[in-house]
């Protein structure tokens, strides 16, 4: 129990996925502008992120880690070399098949993530912490914890750097540095902030 | 025709500087922070993703008529992710140290925006030849701003470059330290946006 609760607590803060990996950038520099599509964008990278976690360490465990095979006869088969492209399908079928779920049963949170959710696809930080879980070794619980953990923690940069934008509107910058120059170094300040969390242990 | 005004000439260096696509297109910096600490996985890093954006331009541009417009991002995901597995096993065979501090940033490639992007707006509508210029161009546009990063970060956060000791030792004696927050995250977002400004203010002039 202690191990998840350091684990969720890592992924949210210390090693949060955006600040301390860089994944999901572009996603961040371009949606950040408001919060509202901010948010939006986050709940559905969270959303995303617990249910594409969890099934990839299925199919890595079941399918391509060495040896995983031996209930088809063939243990000694390791196609673990096959994980990118096969992550990156499990990702694109999870995201459409998300979205037709929530077409179906809740119209409301589909018009609320409206044309988020397909974007996600090509969302660095879901096929990123699926590749950090195999390479980390999780268990099935962790690998559980560890992607609604790192959504969690991608969803508040994302959130904390809207209102940022949104205070600096009336900012007086250079000229060189606008846009994209000090959006990066707003983005350095703030994960300075987060690496003070690194001195928690439990 | 000159060298310098023909067609090719203008494909290939105009991501370099005039249409940058990290400091220009913010495109594909999730890959150019992580992997700049040290000039060499910058090095490396910057090879393996010239060579997926060129090679996957020539060969969606060369399948351009053929891929059926509706599934066209499954087929170009689908190219791009069997490049970055060659590249991958490469490195891992001729290269493995780097390839185990890359860790899995390597794989990343295949969600880099740069390499879909450049294949959805140009190799689907342009020719093979030029195409295959345009990648290359592309990554050497996103190679120039990650050497450059790296440069920065490891002589100022080791006084080291390509892992040679740079910044002569005596300098330390007079209380010269190493700028430790350049290894860390915030001196790569630090360092990027300092050198976006620099590109900014020089191509204004």
């Amino acid at each position: 129990m202690e191990n998840l609760i350091s684990i969720a607590l890592d992924s949210v803060f210390v090693g949060n996925i955006l600040l301390a990996y860089f994944l999901g950038m572009c996603s961040f520099l371009a949606v950040s502008k408001t919060m509202r599509t901010a948010a939006g964008l986050g709940f559905a990278v969270v959303f995303v992120l617990s249910i594409t976690a969890p099934v990839n360490w299925l199919v890595y465990r079941g399918l391509l880690a060495p040896g995983a095979l031996a209930w088809a006869g063939l243990p000694g088969l390791d196609l673990s070399f096959l994980k990118f492209i096969l992550f990156i399908a499990v990702i694109a079928g999870m995201v459409q098949g998300v979205e037709m779920i929530i077409d179906r049963y809740s119209p409301a949170l589909y018009t609320a993530l409206g044309v988020f959710l397909p974007l996600i696809t090509v969302n660095c930080a879901i096929l990123g912490a699926s590749l950090f879980m195999v390479e980390r070794e999780y268990t099935f619980i962790e690998s559980v914890v560890f992607g609604i953990g790192s959504g969690t923690g991608w969803m508040l940069a994302i959130v904390s750097m809207a209102a940022i934008r949104h205070k600096l509107r009336y900012a007086d910058i250079p000229e060189g540095l606008q846009g994209f120059g000090i959006n990066m170094i707003v983005t350095g300040l703030m994960a300075m902030a987060f690496m003070l969390f690194s001195g928690i242990t439990l | 025709m000159k060298l310098t005004h023909s067609k090719s000439f203008k494909i290939l260096t105009e991501p370099l500087l005039a249409n940058n696509p990290i400091s220009n297109q913010i495109l594909g910096i999730c890959s150019a922070l992580a992997v700049t600490v040290q000039l060499k996985t910058a090095i490396v890093m910057s090879l393996a993703l010239t060579c997926v954006v060129s090679f996957s331009n020539l060969s969606i541009s060369l399948l351009r008529n053929l891929i059926p417009k509706n599934i066209r991002i499954i087929v170009e995901v689908a190219i791009i992710a069997t490049l970055v597995i060659l590249i991958d096993q490469i490195l891992r065979a001729f290269l493995y140290d780097i390839s185990k501090q890359l860790s899995i940033f390597v794989g990343l490639i295949i969600t880099n925006c740069i390499v879909l992007g450049r294949a959805e707006t140009y190799a689907m509508v342009n020719p093979p030849g030029y195409s295959f210029l345009d990648g290359v161009g592309n990554g050497l546009g996103y190679s120039s701003v990650l050497i450059g990063v790296a440069f920065l970060r490891e002589l100022l956060g080791s006084g080291k470059l390509l892992g040679i000791q740079v910044i002569p030792l005596s300098v330390y004696e007079f209380g010269y330290r190493d700028n430790g927050l350049m290894l860390l995250a915030p001196g790569a977002f630090i360092a990027i946006g300092l050198f976006a400004w620099l590109q900014n203010t020089w191509k204004k002039k």
